[in-house]
């Protein structure tokens, strides 16, 4: 085990203060994860691509007590959301809403899939149909061989 | 002096360029062996143009020339040598450069070894590849000019950002376009092989080299950065599904599938066009990701300076790459003759398999990047597509070609036999379940998905080397056998076992993310903090000078039962010429799993912020990385791609000898 | 032509609709950061903050019946001295009828920040923790915010206000909304 242990020891940088700091968790561990699993779902406006639980900006540090707050008040988790998101709009969240506007979106992976899946059978299908080619004749063979000899 | 000298030499690689592009591509059209050999030189005339225009930049660095604007804008002189020259592509100028160093080079290196390829189509290959060069040239020298000068020149630089100042991130460019630009080989390939109007198995023979090269380096490129962006940010996320991220792994996803693609054209001579289309499609993928990161259409933590009008220039550069292409392509494709048939289930199918779903995670990919954009161009809400999207689309998706990939390699060609494949893998059956036992048993019930994610990888990883014992009839067949069959196996089939044992080991470190555990607290000197077990305990606090930065590091123990395992010194570093204070982590790892420490706000009254995570299998995902890359590496030594070369010898040999004869 | 060679013409055709919203991507103006308001003809929230200064409170039952704008700033917000002009042009000759909230700022660097810059707001109130700031929705500052006779937000601007903006949206607006 201590040789599995003496590894290398590696420095990184890293940018900014970290995102959840001991001062803002909640104390009942059960309350903190279920703010956590709610703060991962909505975007940190400032920096782009974070979820509020990952992000070091003062925005996100006060959406995160501002959530915290309302769990620990007995907000269920649907409240806590459309809280924060009828302030900011549906852009905060990181997950996009399933409504009309983004069917397109979401049912698309699976239609390319099954469009690919049909056409590649469909391909399959008809290039097997095909009859074979006519058998070679005398003078095609003796050039396929002499061609088969040349190349490995 | 020197760097107009360097400026000139842009500006005469340009004409060269276009000198290259008339002469190789007139030389093809008519057949003429002296235009197109001259194209081969010109190739080489322009690489070396570019490196000498590309040398003169990293020299003004070097000596931290600030006359030079672009030097100034990015460097200063009180920062560790590595991290001046690396200044030199941590810029949009700069990386330009890179950019159409690399093109050329690729260029370079296929007229060096051209010598083995038909020389028509080698002529067209390096024609269409100078008509990229020209694009790209042209847009540095009219919008992106590296070489401008400043007057007065100022006394000092504003600096790099202090985040790019890290070994791993220096390197990700220069990785991450040797992939990237490398793809506009297989491009080249493709719209020269348009224009003949003809692909066989000698054309995928010919590409297959080049996309594997530019594969492997892309991969690395995008695990460097990945690597990076865990080690960085302080709490371990190592995949944002950030636009940028996003336009280096749709180009990763096509070109697998190519790669694959290619191996059913060379030995089946069938799928022509599609492959011809992936190979424009992927480079295309490039393309359109160099738009996104220049352009400004997306933000995104990575996106260079933003500028329209240099957007302008790449998408009309865009139009006429991609567009014109794929005009090509529906125009001669349909002539390509088709080749062989196969059954669903065969080898051909596993790949068609692979094909379909990695297309469609790539689709998925690209829907979920532009969709913000595509919805306010209709006047829709405003809406953003992060990561919950993709892991509910990318990963169902590629759960299936996951499995499929142990069955595919047994599988015959034309016509396989499943039963008798999957009867082969019985080893890995059994590997899943022992592998599901032990993680249920190991993390205590851990989450569903990191559970099964464990067992699909134990499945892919035993697959791949039952696949390995299977072909050298290990335990079935004498010693003596097997080590025959060992050595004669070409080298490319072990290339493709470690490159899907490493995709294996990273999706273990993937699901195994599941299983971290964490423990945030504000420690005072002496404290100890319980993590996952182990007990982190905190020693020290002092003040750090660095080169250009003043830092508070931290000292921990990091303790089992007692026992001293290491010592971790996280510190939160200020840049005082950019202001800035950047965290550094500390990270222990065994390679099997990383305890992770990051360093927070003080309290102001002796207590610290820590967190610490202990992530097991995480190091997998890179080092899974490195294997596929390595796996790719050992494909490309394969002695099959020169084999060509001596064959071709020998057979004019022999039939002058036969002629001599008859 | 067969439906067969109609196949091949997809791709180009799937790249030119690429290209398309990718050039309106180019188009001046467009921003991809740029968040419309979630409030836009709601109520605005309800709200009654200490007063700068020791001056009087600020709260909605202030605005009475009147087309008002809501300025978030900041003493340590540099865009806010660009903006901090042309706040004073319009208040100066009564184009509008100007309030401010001054967001997660100490008072005392306010009090200095409209000491040197000036100070165009009829009356600034107090928010230092940022929680009227959420309420809002604010993202970023300065943002502006106009608020009509029944209460409700009809107009959100991000980032500073320059002339263009008051030309071409400001003006507008007023004769819209009927402001005297």
């Amino acid at each position: 085990m201590r040789l599995v242990a003496a590894a290398a020891i590696l420095l990184g940088l890293a940018h900014a203060a970290l995102a959840v700091e001991p001062g803002e968790m909640l104390s009942d561990p059960k309350l903190e994860a279920r703010a956590e699993a709610i703060g991962k779902q909505l975007r940190c406006l400032v920096c782009q691509n974070e979820s509020i639980e990952d992000s070091g900006a003062d925005l996100a540090h006060d959406l995160r007590v501002l959530i915290r707050k309302r769990v620990e008040t007995g907000d269920s988790d649907s409240q806590v959301i459309k809280f924060v998101t009828d302030r900011y709009g549906d852009f905060v969240l990181l997950k996009p809403p399933i409504e009309p506007a983004t069917y397109l979106l979401w049912f698309s992976p699976f239609a390319i899939l099954a469009i690919g899946a049909a056409g590649a059978w469909l391909y399959i299908r008809r290039r097997g149909a095909e009859p074979p080619g006519e058998p070679l004749g005398p003078e095609q063979r003796r050039r396929l061989e002499r061609l088969l000899l040349e190349d490995p | 002096m020197i760097i107009e000298l360097g400026h000139f030499a842009l500006i005469l690689a340009l004409v060269v360029a276009m000198l290259q592009a008339g002469l190789a591509l007139t030389g093809a059209a008519r057949n003429d062996a002296g235009l197109m050999a001259s194209g081969r030189i010109a190739a080489m005339a322009q690489f070396a143009l570019v490196a000498l225009a590309f040398a003169t930049l990293v020299h003004a660095y070097y000596v931290s020339d600030f006359s030079v604007a672009n030097v100034a804008e990015n460097s200063s002189s009180a920062k560790p040598l590595l991290y001046k020259l690396t200044s030199v592509w941590g810029n949009h100028e700069g990386s330009m450069m890179l950019w159409v160093l690399i093109l050329t080079l690729y260029g370079a290196a296929i007229a060096w070894f051209g010598d083995a390829m038909p020389p028509r189509l080698c002529a067209r290959v390096l024609g269409v590849k100078a008509l990229i060069a020209v694009g790209f040239l042209l847009f540095i020298l009219l919008t992106s000019n590296p070489f401008l000068r400043l007057s007065p020149a100022p006394e000092q630089g504003m600096g790099l950002n202090p985040i790019l100042q890290d070994p791993a991130l220096a390197s990700h460019p220069p990785l991450l376009y040797l992939g990237y630009v490398g793809n506009s080989v297989a491009f080249a390939f493709a719209v020269a092989a348009l224009i003949e109007g003809r692909v066989d198995a000698a054309w995928a023979r010919w590409v297959r080299p080049w996309a594997l090269a530019s594969w492997c380096c892309l991969t690395l490129g995008i695990a460097a950065g990945s690597w990076w962006a865990y080690y960085t940010l302080g709490w371990g996320g190592w995949w944002f599904w950030d636009p940028v991220e996003n336009a280096s792994l749709m180009p990763w996803l096509a070109g697998t599938a190519l790669l694959h693609s290619a191996i059913v054209v060379e030995r089946r001579d069938t799928l022509k066009s599609w492959t011809i289309l992936l190979a424009i499609l992927t480079f295309s993928l490039s393309l359109v990701g160099t738009f996104l990161v220049r352009s400004g259409v997306l933000t995104s933590v990575h996106a260079f300076a933003l500028d329209p009008r240099r957007g302008v220039f790449i998408l009309v550069l865009l139009l006429i790459a991609i567009g014109g292409s794929l005009a090509l392509y529906a125009w001669r494709a349909p002539a390509l003759e088709a080749g062989g048939i196969f059954a669903p289930i065969s080898r051909e199918g596993a790949l068609l398999l692979n094909n379909l779903i990695l297309a469609t995670c790539c689709a998925t990919v690209f829907i979920g990047t532009l969709y913000p954009l595509f919805l306010d161009a209709v006047g829709g809400p405003k809406l953003s597509v992060g990561y919950p999207f993709f892991d509910r689309t990318f990963v169902p998706l590629m759960i299936p070609l996951l499995i499929a990939v142990g069955i595919g390699p047994l599988l015959a060609w034309k016509r396989g036999d499943l039963l008798g494949a999957l009867q082969r893998l019985w080893a890995a059956f059994a590997a899943v379940i022992a592998a599901i036992l032990i993680a249920l048993y190991l993390s205590g019930g851990g989450p569903v998905l990191s559970i099964l994610g464990i067992g699909l990888a134990a499945w892919m990883g035993t697959a791949a080397l039952a696949e390995l014992a299977d072909r050298l009839r290990l335990f079935r067949a004498p010693w003596s056998e097997v080590w025959r069959r060992g050595v004669n196996q070409p080298r490319a089939s072990y290339g493709m076992t470690l490159a899907h044992f490493g995709l294996a080991a990273t999706v273990a470190g993937i699901a195994a993310s599941g299983f971290a555990q964490q423990s945030i607290a504000m420690l005072h000197l002496g404290e100890a903090l319980p993590v996952a077990g182990y007990t982190l305990r905190f020693d020290g606090i002092g003040k750090h000078e660095g080169v250009n930065y003043t830092a508070d590091r931290a000292e921990f123990t990091l303790l089992d039962r007692g026992r001293v395992i290491a010592h971790l010194a996280p510190e939160r570093r200020f840049f005082p010429l950019q202001q800035e204070t950047v965290s550094k982590t500390s990270i222990h790892t065994n390679f099997l799993a990383d305890f992770y420490l990051a360093l927070g706000d003080p309290d102001g009254k002796g207590g610290w912020a820590v967190r610490a995570y202990w992530k097991p299998l995480v190091p997998l995902i890179w080092i899974g990385g490195v294997l596929m890359a390595l796996g790719g590496a050992i494909s490309l030594s394969d002695r099959r791609w020169r084999v060509g070369v001596a064959a071709r010898r020998a057979a004019r040999a022999g039939l002058s000898a036969s002629r001599g004869r008859a | 032509m067969s439906w067969r060679r109609a196949l091949y013409l997809l791709p180009l055709i799937g790249f030119i609709a690429v290209a398309v919203y990718l050039a309106r991507g180019l188009a001046p103006g467009y921003d991809p950061q740029a968040l419309p308001s979630a409030l836009i003809d709601k109520p605005a929230p309800t709200f009654n903050l200490a007063g700068l200064n020791g001056e009087a409170r600020l709260s909605n039952g202030d605005f009475a019946d009147e087309v008002v704008f809501v300025n978030f700033f900041a003493s340590w917000c540099a865009p806010c001295r660009e903006e901090s002009p042309i706040l004073m042009d319009l208040s100066r000759r009564n184009v509008i009828r100007l309030y401010g909230i001054d967001y997660k700022d100490k008072p005392e660097d306010a009090v200095r920040f409209l000491q040197q810059y000036g100070d165009p707001y009829r009356r600034v109130g107090v928010d230092e923790t940022g929680r009227i700031g959420i309420d809002f929705g604010v993202y970023g500052v300065p943002e502006t915010y106009a608020i009509d006779r029944t209460g409700r937000i009809r107009w959100r601007h991000v980032g500073p206000l320059t002339p263009q903006v008051v030309q071409n949206e400001i003006l507008p607006l007023l004769k819209k909304l009927g402001a005297s």
